[in-house]
């Protein structure tokens, strides 16, 4: 029998896509029956207590949950988002809910045997509900109290190996797309270069030393499955410099309707036949390919790597074989001053283990910004305040026309005094005896 | 409920303490198929909606099958997907960047069973647990944020509203007749954790009413400095209150009609709370973002209903109106065309026509410089 009723969460068990109210339900079901004999350290009644404060949300159309308060674990200033709710005395089993949040492992792969038990910590320390994963890429752990949250984080670290996420002006959890793992298209391992990362880093990760919050994403390629160009501060995307390998044969059975384009992607209606000319050459943004005969030609120095004729063509086309990545900063959500895209700042560095240069990189960058960046300051908005050109300084980059859309359209240069010939100190008596006043 | 240690002593806590062990290694983690490949993928194919085959140099092949998920579940639904990983895969699964869950098997004849098998799982009122689909071009899962289920700034419920237009667009998530992948997100609030910002569709929620101000315990609990700073168009200024009872309070003065409604003064200052059920709170549209550099650049969504009220629990107004914007897109778009790329190559004037959108003065940009940018400076326009 529900705590709480709840008729309208109830309308949202209708229909065919999977029910979160099903799933909580199903959630307080099995901590009310305990078949396993589980000794809850928080209320039995918590997930009941989550859907009383949720349909109390959807009949007033208000949140009912309070800013959080510090609570973390020892020596540590991020990973737990204090959580509470502003109507206690109805709802005592989510007075206190705390998030918690666990470092997942890049690429988001598991044994059952690690899942299972992070189920069991969290379904005897928590509420049991989770995120799977949060925006950032976390293993969210939502609902907690206080006392429970050095006890998870020892069993964490002493049990299952694991570390926690990051919160606050903090490096955040970096994240990846799944990269050499299971995709033909990643010019990166992805996944080593994210790990690896989160390990070099890990005192940013766990200490807020920043001026605001700082993320990290790598993509395999320029198709940009976890939007790292716009989601992180610091964005790797692989690319490749040299040919796109082509088999020419394959090319012939696109043509001749016996492959089907983009890897099928498009079975679901008549598209009409295959046309290599209309879909892939009238297409190529840099107008860089060509039928001879029946033979497909591209002139990979004009390529921009956009992707598109190799994910229509996966098996006639493959990325080259002279790989790295582009490193783009400053994304971010429109809070406060606008929307921003990463920008170009590295058009390629060579991404092999262990990544000395690109962890140079880094540490410039950090320096910098924690001595530069004002208080809530994302680092793209830095780079906005102080110019591209600066943040190239400070990354020692050669600067090149790549980091630009187009030049500039104003002549307002900052010229410095060495480069202009004879400097910026000149007499004005010099000058009157050339032009009097 | 008695308390159980952990074996940790908060007396000492420093005793046998392990910090900045960062992740579990990822390679523990991977099916064989999958290790034995790495880096050595050739090429893939999808099947069928929700069904990949991968091929590696070596000849091996892995078979995904991907389902959708709620992103918000319980344990006992993380493990069921372990019970049906270790009946099908050999024990490993993984999730996509957009709350999907994979079951990867190694060869063709493990699939049917294995899908016959998720397909066979309801919760007891009927949803499915684990519907099959997501792939190629049509719509995959709505990355999402907490809403009224954990945040203290949602303006809106982003279960609830995702659940609603999944429902409504089922079938673009088990098919792939769209003409690109369809990339849909959601947000409780201008924070946008997650990329709402360059999605092809992207629902916000928003807030309309500037913050009320809370003279009573407002000094008590924040620093003044800190919330005039945090507003950025300093619509906020320290200024002193006489409260009822006679005693002098520092507090904030607001100049409404300056309040752009961002809510960061609320995230400084708990004593200046924005949500209103009564009207004020709702949800705006966005449309036309990316995030793929394929065929043309990455792109920024762009706001194109300025709000759609928030009807618990089924929205029915936000359901109708990304229906809409869906059904237009399907119809007008050429193979391959993303949403934005299709309403850059109609023109913007043409992509309210055909979506039966009301274009009004809220959607001329008016916030800054680059609001410029998006002003016409041509007369190349359509009538």
């Amino acid at each position: 029998m529900a705590k709480h009723k709840t008729p309208l969460l109830d309308e949202l068990e209708k229909g065919p896509w999977p029910s979160f109210v099903s799933d909580i339900k199903r959630e307080a079901e099995s901590r009310a029956k305990n078949e396993k004999g589980v000794e809850y350290q928080i209320p039995v009644d918590v997930c009941d207590d989550l859907l009383g404060v949720l349909e109390l949300s959807f009949t007033d159309g208000e949140t009912h949950w309070k800013h959080g308060g510090i609570v973390g674990v020892f020596g540590y200033g991020g990973g737990v988002i204090g959580r509470y709710c502003d109507q206690p005395e109805m709802f005592p089993g989510v007075a206190h809910f705390h998030t918690v949040r666990v470092n997942q492992p890049s690429g988001l792969y598991y044994s059952t045997e690690f899942l299972n038990k992070l189920c069991d910590l969290w379904e005897f320390r928590g509420s049991g509900m989770t995120n799977m994963h949060g925006s950032t890429g976390d293993i969210v752990w939502l609902g907690t109290t206080t006392p429970q949250l050095e006890e998870i984080f020892y069993e964490l670290t002493h049990n299952l190996d694991t570390d926690l996420g990051g919160s606050g002006s903090n490096l955040r959890t970096p994240a990846c797309c799944l990269g050499m793992s299971r995709c033909e298209y990643s010019c990166i391992d992805a996944q080593d270069l994210c790990n690896d990362l989160t390990h070099e880093f890990q005192d940013f990760l766990h200490r807020p030393a920043f001026p605001y919050k700082f993320k990290f994403k790598m993509d395999g390629c320029p198709n940009g499955c976890v939007a790292s160009i716009a989601r992180s501060d610091l964005s790797f995307i692989g690319l490749w410099k040299d040919n796109i390998r082509i088999n020419q044969e394959a090319v012939k059975a696109y043509i001749g309707g016996e492959i089907p384009p983009n890897g099928g992607a498009h079975a679901g209606r008549d598209w009409g036949k295959f046309d290599i000319q209309k879909e892939i050459i009238n297409l190529c943004p840099t107008k860089c390919m060509w039928m001879e005969g029946d033979t497909l030609k591209i002139n990979d120095k004009e390529c921009n790597h956009c992707m598109h004729c190799i994910n229509a063509m996966p098996r006639a086309l493959r990325i080259g074989e002279d790989t790295g990545c582009a490193m783009l900063l400053g994304a971010k959500a429109p809070i406060l001053d606008g929307a921003q895209m990463g920008t170009l700042v590295v058009p390629f560095i060579k991404c092999e283990s262990p990544y000395t240069e690109i962890k140079d990189l880094i540490e410039k960058l950090f320096e910098f910004w924690m001595e530069e960046g004002k208080n809530r300051e994302r680092v793209g908005e830095t780079m906005k305040r102080i110019g591209l050109y600066k943040i190239l300084q400070v990354l020692e980059v050669e600067v090149d026309a790549r980091v630009v859309q187009e030049p500039r359209t104003n002549p307002y240069i900052f010229w410095k005094e060495e480069e202009v010939t004879g400097g910026w100190d000149r007499k004005i008596e010099d000058y009157r005896s050339r032009h009097k006043m | 409920m008695a308390f159980i240690s952990s074996g940790y002593d908060p007396k000492q806590p420093m005793k046998d303490r392990i910090t900045d062990i960062g992740p579990k290694d990822y390679k523990e983690f991977l099916p064989p198929v999958i290790k034995k490949n790495y880096g050595k993928w050739l090429y893939h194919e999808i099947l069928e909606p929700g069904v990949l085959m991968h091929k590696a140099e070596s000849g091996d092949e892995v078979y995904t099958v991907r389902v959708g998920s709620p992103r918000l579940m319980g344990v006992q639904t993380i493990r069921e997907i372990c019970e049906i990983a270790d009946k099908h895969c050999g024990g490993h699964v993984r999730w996509t960047t957009r709350n999907n869950v994979e079951f990867m098997v190694d060869s063709k004849d493990k699939v049917a069973p294995l899908k016959e098998d998720l397909l066979s799982r309801k919760h007891t009122a009927g949803s499915y647990k684990f519907p099959i689909g997501g792939t190629g071009a049509g719509m995959t899962n709505i990355i999402h944020t907490q809403g009224w289920v954990h945040c203290h700034t949602a303006a809106t419920d982003a279960s609830g509203t995702v659940k609603a237009v999944m429902d409504d667009l089922f079938d673009e998530f088990t098919h792939m007749r769209l003409p690109a992948q369809l990339r849909v997100s959601m947000a409780c609030c201008v924070n946008m954790c997650g990329a709402v910002h360059c999605s092809d569709i992207g629902f916000v929620g928003y807030h309309r009413k500037p913050p009320i101000i809370d003279h009573k315990i407002l000094d008590q609990i924040c620093e003044v400095p800190l919330a005039v700073a945090a507003c950025p168009t300093a619509a906020i200024r320290p200024t002193k209150v006489d409260l009822p009872d006679g005693t002098k309070v520092n507090s904030v003065a607001i100049k409404n009609e300056r309040c752009m409604f961002c809510g960061n003064c609320y995230t400084m200052c708990p004593a200046l709370p924005l949500s209103d059920g009564q009207g004020g709170d709702g949800l705006i549209i966005m449309v036309g973002g990316k995030v793929s550099n394929r065929i043309s650049n990455p792109k920024f969504s762009k706001v194109v209903v300025d709000f759609v009220p928030n009807e618990p629990p089924r929205w029915p107004t936000l359901v109708k109106k990304v229906r809409q914007i869906v059904d237009a897109y399907s119809k007008g778009a050429h193979k391959y065309e993303r949403l934005g790329e299709w309403a850059e190559r109609i023109g913007w004037e043409r992509f309210f026509e055909v979506c039966d959108l009301e274009f009004t003065w809220h959607l001329i940009d008016d916030f800054r410089d680059p609001a410029y940018e998006t002003w016409r400076q041509t007369t190349n326009f359509k009538f």
